[in-house]
């Protein structure tokens, strides 16, 4: 057996990861992209009720504030931005409680990027472009694809994901083997959307190659803004190579009223759901309304990537020390 | 009722599944970056041995099957009941032949079993790997075939049937694997 102290992966993943950031600081260094530094612990977090967090308590005197460690560093990024920083790009850590899998450590490394004046598709071709750099050495790409998630939910169900049929899904679950998808989605667009997505799509991404969907329905907008020609679209996409999900990005939303209502609608929806409360990032939202510059993000998971440079069937083969050895 | 949130899921665990005992052969976590995480489990229903696919939403609990395998002796059969002891207590169980199931062919009184019991009541029967039985009916072998190419097959006290070399005769114990039904060798009687 081996000894519990050693790291879990070989020197030669170690030396892959530390590439792998030299490559990326390169190709934004040359870009004159500036790398920053935010806060792990923060004083709000997301509302988004589908990512659990982890809580502490800063101790001063008397004074006990609550804390929290980031699930992504997007809100301190975009203070950033709407203070003039222009483009910048940020490697940490971030953190998501009871996520644990093949794919998921609850703490892992993220790049997350901003450009400014970047229309979505531009960014597309920026990701593209970094991630052909990245995998050359150890994958051989082939040519990379983008699609519609409409199109592409299409093609694999005969379903559309931007218009809500029951019975269509239904009849869907039913004939593929997915019944329990019945009582589980019930009403819920969106939950029926990342159950069909999740079994009968993304594992069938693209070999060798990396697969761009974008154009999500209006319903998983996140932290997107609603296409402006069609409301039933919000200006998001995400990246995949070999089925792994890697990265998402958004022509990011800058009304500051909107987002608020988004935040919310997720606060209730935590209610409901009897999930732990969380305040409005009050300190983002004001960012906001002093105005966030013409701006697209992306961000990316960089354990993933070396899962797929180093061909590792789960995310524990490339870390050095995983939770359970943490 | 006790049971299980889908963050404890694991292989080998017992779950109930549509009213029958089920055990995880293999546990997913799939979770889309934004969006509603499940938990994508492989099990084995453990009454009829198929194997399904289900999903769970994350966090859902789910009733515990109450299973557990242990090791019993076999004692006798009335031919509807095949009737088991726990060594250590004593304590019997008798088993239909619905749960004794392939392994009845391998019964031989006295050998150590592992049997799955569900709520208390036995469900399956898993024979020891290696038993040793007699050669009860066989053809006569070739005179001075001893090279055991070809073979032939043998009926075995249990009635079981058996392929064995050319030179084994009746009477003779031999010992077989009951994992793949294969005869193994002679057994030093």
């Amino acid at each position: 057996m081996l000894a519990a102290w050693k790291p879990k992966c070989d020197l030669a993943k170690l030396k892959l990861r530390a590439q792998l950031l030299h490559t990326i600081r390169q190709f934004f260094l040359a870009k004159q992209v500036l790398e920053v530094e935010t806060p792990l612990l923060c004083h709000a977090t997301g509302t988004d009720p589908h990512l659990d967090f982890f809580r502490t308590k800063y101790q001063q005197g008397k004074h006990q504030q609550e804390l929290f460690l980031q699930t992504s560093p997007e809100f301190a990024m975009k203070r950033l931005l709407a203070a003039g920083s222009g483009s910048i790009f940020q490697i940490c850590k971030a953190f998501r409680n009871a996520e644990s899998g093949r794919f998921h450590n609850p703490e892992f490394t993220i790049l997350e990027w901003y450009r400014l004046d970047f229309a979505l598709e531009t960014l597309i071709d920026e990701v593209i472009s970094l991630l052909g750099i990245i995998f050359a050495p150890n994958l051989s790409l082939q040519a990379s694809e983008k699609i519609s998630y409409k199109d592409l939910f299409y093609q694999h169900t005969g379903l559309n994901p931007l218009v809500f049929s029951k019975t269509a899904y239904q009849k869907y679950a039913l004939e593929n083997q997915l019944s329990e998808a019945i009582d589980l989605c019930a009403e819920q667009h969106s939950l029926w959307l990342d159950f069909i997505f999740s079994h009968k799509i993304q594992p069938r991404l693209g070999a060798n190659k990396i697969t761009v969907v974008y154009a999500y329905p209006a319903c998983q907008a996140s932290l997107a803004k609603i296409n402006s020609q069609n409301s039933l679209i919000a200006d998001r996409f995400e990246v995949f190579v070999n089925g792994v999900e890697l990265g998402n990005g958004f022509l990011e939303l800058q009304d500051a009223i909107e987002q608020g209502q988004r935040f919310e609608a997720e606060i209730e929806l935590r209610r409901q759901q009897h999930l732990p409360a969380v305040q409005k990032d009050e300190l983002f939202l004001a960012a906001l309304n002093a105005g966030l510059p013409d701006c697209s993000g992306v961000a990316i998971g960089l354990d993933r990537i070396l899962m797929l440079l180093d061909n590792s069937v789960s995310i524990e083969n490339i870390l050095a020390f995983p939770i359970n050895n943490a | 009722m006790a049971t299980y949130s889908t963050n404890e899921f694991k292989a080998g665990l017992k779950i109930m599944i549509d009213a029958d005992p089920c055990a995880i052969i293999e546990n997913e976590f799939v979770k889309p970056g934004k969006g509603q995480a499940f938990s994508r489990v492989k099990i084995r229903n453990l009454k009829t041995g198929r194997v399904i696919e289900r999903t769970y939403k994350s966090g859902e609990s789910v009733e515990a099957a109450d299973v557990v395998d242990m090791d019993m002796s076999y004692l006798y059969t009335d031919h509807e009941f095949w009737y088991f002891m726990v060594d250590e207590t004593y304590v019997q169980y008798q088993a239909d032949a619905v749960a004794v199931g392939d392994a009845m062919k391998w019964l031989k009184e006295q050998d150590l079993c592992t049997m799955t019991l569900w709520n208390d009541e036995p469900l399956s029967l898993v024979p020891p790997n290696f038993v040793e039985l007699k050669i009860t009916d066989t053809d006569p072998g070739l005179k001075g075939d001893t090279s055991g190419g070809g073979g032939k097959p043998a009926t075995l006290e249990t009635g079981a049937i058996v392929r064995v070399p050319l030179f084994v005769q009746i009477d003779e114990l031999i010992k077989v694997d009951t994992r793949n039904g294969e005869y193994v060798s002679r057994a030093k009687s």
